[in-house]
């Protein structure tokens, strides 16, 4: 798919779709968060199409179902049921955001049913987000307040529902567990109990919250709400959806980015047993079947012939070449403070670099899937989307039909990590099932998962320095080339051609640097699709910045821990963090033959983190990950075992990249095609943990991406510090091999 | 027509010999719990048991099974190092996105069939072909260690 096209395509689907007006406003940085998924209740969010229309309170008004906003529904059995604003990719929102709300509600968080929401960017949406997108570690800061205020508004209306039916004073009354207690009466009543009365209450819009010193909730390790239908196979993903009567689909895209379909010969494919049909859309090709297999075989005996265009000659050397003819000319200024040009002149010492990462898949363990089934009263879709409500416009935008008569069910994300951020795979689906009678699973082989991914885009960084004297930086120019995914993406966002996700990090390194100069190009890489990326402009900043720091330190003939030190006064969090970190390892001690250490240090997402990462590098040299110390300064923490687990999860994920990924371009296809040719970590090479948390009562920050983001460059710094070779382009891989 | 016994119970499918076993069990059977990752035994979401061991259900073709028992993780948890995993995985918080625990779960309850007391280079020989994305790899390890002790 090209850039134009979807770029087109966004452009109409905002002046089609008035709700999305928000979404303009969007200045944050979109990411990637983790993998995912949870089910509990919700086996199947059937969902009707009326409740995708209508809001929560319109619809349960009056009836025996206490609804006073969009994320509590309390029925006369007590029940409770919140309905998710984020999904489930395993960042432990599912859990993390019933205690929001538990906490205000005053319920125990383990007897809260969760149903995934409707497609809805006017109940649903992410204020810093401005849609009902989960992405860029936003969960827990974005629905902070909105949730214990939700749970809150409700817990307020029980209270004077039950006041009200006992006559006394509000202030007597006092909600505990589900069940309002009058202690000097010694009377009670439980929530279900006083739904009906507690529902002809007009509802507040604002009651006081909590002091956080009172929290029971907020700050424990309550359990995951998720995963007891995760160990018995009963949790469903999009890949799980089983409607009546389903069909099955495997495609075959074109194998060149920006190839087409000429011709297809499916006379064999049709007369194989269980092939039903075949389907053509844009670039790929359809064979649907009575189950997966069927389809699969038939897909091997089509003859397709595919105009392969403009780009078949195209590799991966043509595309760094064109972002290195790029980085010789000036770029759209992201920072620009004190005069870095004239102090590089003047400097003691200077040091210029240029670093490279490459195009990676997201991999995800649930393949790209969509089922769908249009019919004559429209379309449903059941599909583990991070952006429900895009997936939702641009099927009714593909089918020419009004939003509303698109269902979509949402699902639980085996792993998203910003491949679910797009809709192309859903797309594809409703251009399918348009030609297919009845439900149509498509499912993407593991090798159309990584060849036809949208992959993180290649980056390509110049950066110099110059030291005073004592070894201090006084001059400090970065240049970052390369795809914006922003300006495909949300093109408000980028503003006099800078993308704020490009560079993010960059333009504001946490170190005090009297004289910087930040600034951006923008290239695209052809026709190869770019997207977000777990830990997205802070995982490729963090990578440069944090090596780059290191090299001023060897430069600077200063132990690196302590160079940093000296500059993160700016920074006091991340210099605590850094402390700590430094004080749990063996950082200084003396490192035996073939041993390194490294360090690096990370603040995005509204948290700070420091690494300290050991590392041996083998006679052969390969690199074996021993240990990684991390100290964690993420705010107020919500459930510090999910801080643990998206610490250890976000480094693994950063690790597979650093030590092995990268997708390659010749002839202008994707060289790699499956696990065996794209390692990612196993549980022989994953290193120990030695993870800490700082208590805090700073606004809570994200969590999902800063681990993944962190530990590239501690990584690389330890390689320096085993083997004295600079890692300037990623991945490792057999850099270090005799 | 093939007869397969999954989970106790004997099934009549109508595919093909060379049909592996993992599109059987999810789309002719609807049980879709044991997860397509990657089509060539490379990840191990698809793990099921055959007669106890593990075995990668998405290359292993239907005629090969004879009438030894498939079990999957639908029905893991009625044995009884199934049930110990299963709550040492509740207990540890192993899981994020889950997709790839069936398969984990089903290679550590093989893996407990044949080490009940298994150590580090021994869960590495297990549990190497299971990919997990979410990186829960130091929590598998610790829940595998946990549940050997509470089933000794």
């Amino acid at each position: 798919m090209s850039q134009g096209l979807i770029q087109g395509l966004t452009d109409k689907y905002i002046v089609a779709n008035p709700p999305r007006r928000n979404f303009l406003k969007f200045a944050a940085s979109v990411s990637a968060t983790t993998a995912g998924g949870m089910v509990l209740s919700i086996s199947m969010p059937a969902l009707s199409q009326d409740k995708q229309t209508q809001s929560y309170d319109e619809l349960e008004a009056g009836k025996n179902v206490l609804a006073p906003n969009a994320f509590i529904k309390i029925d006369t059995n007590g029940e409770v049921t919140m309905i998710m604003p984020k999904v489930e990719m395993g960042q432990g929102v599912y859990t993390s955001l019933p205690m929001l709300l538990a906490e205000e509600l005053e319920v125990d968080v383990q007897t809260v049913k969760l149903e995934h929401a409707p497609p809805n960017d006017k109940l649903y949406g992410d204020a810093m987000l401005g849609a009902q997108v989960t992405g860029g570690s936003t969960s827990i800061r974005a629905m902070w307040d909105p949730l214990r205020q939700a749970g809150a508004v409700c817990r307020s209306l029980l209270v004077t529902a039950a006041a009200q039916k006992w006559k006394v004073d509000e202030s007597t009354c006092q909600a505990r567990s589900g069940v309002i207690y009058h202690e000097a009466s010694g009377r009670k009543l439980g929530y279900g109990e006083l739904v009906k009365v507690a529902s002809a209450l007009p509802v507040l819009t604002k009651v006081a919250l909590k002091d956080p010193k009172d929290f029971k909730v907020i700050g424990t390790s309550a359990k995951r709400l998720d995963t007891p239908d995760k160990v018995n196979g009963l949790a469903k993903f999009g890949i799980d959806a089983h409607p009546d009567k389903v069909k099955f689909a495997v495609i075959a895209t074109s194998p060149v980015f920006g190839g087409k379909l000429i011709s297809v010969d499916d006379s064999r494919a049709l007369k194989m047993p269980g092939v039903l049909q075949v389907v053509k859309v844009d670039n790929a090709v359809a064979v649907i079947g009575i189950h997966t297999w069927a389809a699969k075989r038939g897909l091997g005996a089509l003859e397709i012939k595919w105009d392969e265009g403009k780009s078949t000659a195209v590799k991966t050397g043509d595309l760094i070449q064109d972002l290195r003819d790029a980085s010789k000319k000036p770029g759209a200024v992201a920072k620009k403070e004190g005069n870095a040009a004239s102090a590089f002149k003047k400097a003691d010492k200077t040091l210029s670099v240029e670093y490279e990462q490459p195009f990676l898949a997201h991999a995800t363990m649930e393949p790209m899937n969509c089922t769908v089934e249009v019919g004559a009263s429209g379309c449903d879709i059941w599909v583990g989307t991070q952006i429900p409500t895009f997936a939702q416009g641009m099927a009714a935008k593909t089918l020419g039909i009004p939003v509303e008569k698109v269902r979509l069910h949402n699902f639980l994300i085996g792993g998203g990590f910003g491949r679910r951020l797009e809709f192309d795979g859903v797309v594809q689906a409703v251009k399918i099932a348009k030609q297919v009678k009845g439900p149509v699973k498509v499912i993407w082989t593991r090798e159309e998962d990584i060849q036809h991914d949208m992959f993180r885009p290649y980056y390509f960084d110049r950066i110099s320095a110059g030291l005073d004297a004592k070894g201090k930086p006084v001059s400090w120019s970065h240049r970052i080339v390369g795809s914006s995914v922003m300006a495909r993406f949300a093109p408000p966002a980028v503003k006099n051609g800078v993308d704020p996700d490009a560079v993010e990090v960059s333009a504001d390194p946490p170190y005090e640097l009297p004289n910087l100069y930040v600034d951006y190009v923008r290239v695209e890489p052809r026709d190869v699709p770019t997207a977000f990326w777990r830990g997205v402009g802070p995982t490729r900043g963090t990578f440069v910045v944090e090596s780059f720091i290191d090299e001023l330190a060897a430069l600077a003939k200063v132990d690196p821990v302590k160079y940093r030190l000296e500059l993160l006064n700016k920074t006091p969090r991340l210099k605590n963090a850094l402390q700590l970190a430094v004080s749990k390892s063996d950082w200084g001690k003396p490192l035996a033959k073939g041993k390194g250490r490294g360090v690096s240090v990370m603040h995005a997402f509204g948290s700070f983190l420091a690494m300290i990462v050991e590392i041996t590098v083998n006679p052969q040299g390969e690199v074996k990950v021993d240990k990684v110390v991390c100290a964690v300064d993420c705010g107020l923490t919500v459930n510090p075992n999910t801080v643990l687990a998206q610490i250890e999860g976000g480094v693994i994920f950063g690790l597979s990249a650093v030590l092995y990924n990268e997708i390659t371009i010749k002839n202008g296809r994707v060289e790699q095609t499956n696990f065996n040719d794209y390692r990612v970590m196993r549980i022989n090479e994953t290193p120990v943990f030695d993870i800490h948390l700082i208590k805090s009562a700073e606004a809570p920050g994200g969590i999902g991406e800063p681990g993944t983001a962190a530990i590239g460059a501690a990584l690389a710094n330890a390689v320096f510090s085993a083997t004295g070779k600079r890692i300037r382009k990623l991945p490792i891989g057999n850099q270090l091999q005799a | 027509m093939a007869t397969l016994n999954i989970n106790g119970t004997t099934h009549q499918v109508d595919a093909p010999d060379d049909m592996p076993l993992l599109w059987v069990i999810r789309d002719i059977i609807g049980l879709t719990g044991t997860k397509f990752g990657c089509g060539i035994a490379q990840c191990g979401a698809c793990t099921v048991h055959i007669d106890g061991q593990a075995a990668r259900s998405c290359v292993l073709p239907i005629s090969a099974i004879g009438d030894k028992k498939i079990t999957t993780i639908e029905a893991v948890g009625e044995t009884s190092a199934g049930k110990s995993i299963q709550k040492a995985w509740l207990d540890l918080e192993v899981m994020q996105c889950g997709y790839c625990q069936s398969g984990q779960i089903m290679s550590a309850c093989s893996l407990l069939g044949q080490h009940p007391h298994p150590n580090d280079e021994q869960i590495d020989t297990a549990m190497a072909g299971n990919i997990c994305r979410c990186g829960t790899y130091p929590r598998i390890r610790a829940a595998i260690k946990v549940a050997a002790k509470e089933g000794a």
